[in-house]
């Protein structure tokens, strides 16, 4: 029995090894990439451990026309669309979590309908209503569509984290004598900062991240994953894995600081 | 989950504008009286309403104008010219072939992701870290990251070549499998983990003790998995599927870092139509297809996989 119990636990424990090796390798072979020469990256076959890391291909990619300009944008754009997607999303989280209202529950199917739309729908006709309004190939058109991206999202967030903030605080504050707008800044809002730290956080990967709607609505305000695609056809290897692992590297960190919140936040509320 | 438990009390309306009182007071003199009319859920929820309204119906009815009319009047030519290009119909299969292949896949991997940690691993927290990265790559960096392991002079390559195997030109426009491969292997590699956190997420409301009565009760592992614990997850793995579905509809720029337009699929084609081929018209028609198909199966899922009511509310 205890032979056989051990031999599961020994299963199990290469199971999870052979996922993580899965999920860990390619990312090591695509930093050890960017962390090669040209020169190496030329050898065949590729060496498998970092015996000559150098920095060379990376500060070529960082070089190359519009790619510094297109990572400011994509950091311009990702941190208008966190605090737009805050600014409208945050109240009507606070909403959904506080009151029952008439047109709640179409509201809400509004919202899950709305994270059900492709983005390649939305991207092509926006680039002609941005057109005639003079916001075509701006920062502000990519913010726009992302912003319209997160939304769903950061309502539903949002409205989960207040409805986890205790009521009667909020509800004491207001019979203490503040103006419900005091108690929400003073009370709710402090205790709900985490989730909504959590919720601008998944705001700003989302517009780092996404490539169709940015490529389509510019042409030289490229976001960082936008140049890349754009210049995908005629790019040599080494610049498509730096471009690769520039892209990776946010994510790495990112996930680091969200990984507590990732179930209780994603695993819920992305349905 | 948020609908409104039974337990929840209505506050007074007007709670959260800045001229709110206590409802059964008069409202003192004419201060914002128009403001106060507008009851504070629907000041709240509003902007988002406008917002959402202005930047997900309006363009959705541009683009079918866009599709259906030309420079005079309504037209089918753009529609025509869609059917009739000799990417259109590859681009659909590979499309569904790849959804057909990639969703079972990615589910079974997932769930076993998810029942291999349940059982406490040793790190398990350092192994749950590893599976989640993948969430925040995106589609294209996922597709450069695989590029470099299948590129002809790629990782792949210089693996079998160590080991003294020929190497393989898994992407050339001529292997059209391994192309179909390589994005599949990139896919799971990259979404699986968005289904893994769902699922465990929702285990993680199964209460043990069902699975304990049934292990008492000398049910196997396999028993126990399949009348116990599948069951539960169900409402998880429902909403899995249709945001997958959908989501893997969008595939578009894994196949462009990885085969470019050898391995043509619907929104790819958009772009092509977009950017290189300089026609909105005929790109918004493809745009429309997308947004037909995504529609259909979500209906369709919705119809085959519903939870008998009662079991979920929602």
């Amino acid at each position: 029995m205890s032979a056989r119990r051990r031999r599961r636990a020994v299963l199990l424990q290469a199971a999870c090894v052979a996922v993580t090796l899965f999920m860990g390798v390619p990312l090591y072979l695509v930093t050890l990439a960017a962390l090669s020469s040209r020169e190496s990256l030329n050898r065949f076959p590729l060496p498998l451990l970092p015996t000559d890391v150098s920095t060379e291909t990376l500060r070529t990619f960082l070089s190359s026309t519009g790619i510094v300009g297109s990572f400011l944008n994509s950091l311009t754009v990702g941190l208008s669309t966190v605090v737009l997607a805050l600014l409208v999303g945050v109240p009507a989280g606070y909403a959904l979590s506080r009151y029952t209202f008439r047109g709640r529950g179409p509201y809400q199917l509004f919202l899950l309908l709305t994270r059900a739309l492709p983005i390649v729908v939305l991207s092509v006709p926006l680039a002609q209503v941005f057109l005639s309004a003079g916001l075509y190939d701006t920062t502000y058109a990519v913010t726009l569509l992302h912003t319209a991206l997160a939304l769903p999202t950061t309502v539903l967030i949002t409205a989960a984290i207040f409805l986890s903030v205790p009521r009667d605080h909020e509800e004491a504050a207001v019979i203490f004598g503040a103006t419900p707008l005091q108690a929400f800044l003073r009370i709710v809002l402090p205790q709900a900062l985490p989730g909504i730290a959590a919720a601008a956080m998944f705001a700003f990967v989302m517009s780092w991240n996404e490539v169709l709607g940015a490529a389509v609505l510019t042409l030289n305000q490229r976001t960082l994953p936008a140049q890349v695609l754009s210049t995908l056809g005629d790019s040599p290897l080494a610049f498509r894995f730096a471009g690769g692992f520039a892209l990776v590297l946010p994510a790495l960190l990112f996930i680091a600081v969200m990984r507590k919140y990732l179930l209780n936040m994603w695993g819920t509320t992305l349905r | 989950m948020l609908e409104a438990g039974p337990g929840r009390r209505h506050l007074p309306g007007g709670v959260m504008t800045l001229t709110a009182e206590p409802a059964t007071e008069t409202p003192p003199r004419a201060r914002r009286p128009r403001r106060a009319r507008v009851p504070a859920p629907l000041l709240l929820i509003g902007p988002s309403l406008v917002f959402m309204t202005a930047l997900f119906a309006w363009p959705t009815i541009v683009g079918v104008g866009q599709a259906v009319t030309g420079d005079d009047g309504p037209t089918l030519a753009y529609l025509r010219r869609m059917f009739d290009d000799p990417y259109f119909w590859p681009a659909v299969r590979y499309t569904l072939l790849l959804i057909v292949v990639l969703i079972p896949l990615q589910f079974t991997f997932a769930i076993a992701m998810a029942l291999l940690l349940r059982e406490r691993p040793r790190f398990a927290g350092f192994h749950f870290y590893v599976w989640v990265i993948p969430l925040a790559i995106s589609d294209l960096a996922a597709g450069l990251v695989w590029l470099s392991v299948f590129t002809d002079r790629g990782y792949l390559n210089s693996v079998l070549d160590h080991l003294g195997l020929d190497g393989y030109a898994w992407l050339s426009f001529q292997h059209k499998p391994t192309i179909f491969l390589a994005v599949v292997v990139a896919e799971l590699w990259r979404a699986t983990s968005l289904v893994f956190v769902i699922v465990v997420a929702g285990m993680q409301n199964i209460p043990k003790d069902y699975d304990e009565a049934a292990a008492v009760f000398g049910a196997t592992y396999w028993q126990r998995l399949r009348h116990v614990i599948l069951p539960q997850l169900r409402p998880s793995i429902q909403v899995a599927m249709i945001l997958r579905t959908i989501l893997a509809l969008q595939t578009f720029a894994v196949a462009q870092a990885l085969a470019g337009r050898d391995f043509p699929v619907l929104v790819g084609e958009t772009y092509q139509w977009y950017s290189s081929l300089q026609n909105p018209h005929v790109a918004a028609a493809i745009a429309l297809v997308v947004l037909l198909v995504s529609l259909a199966t979500s209906i369709a899922y919705l119809r085959l996989l519903r939870v008998p009511a009662g079991e979920e509310a929602r």
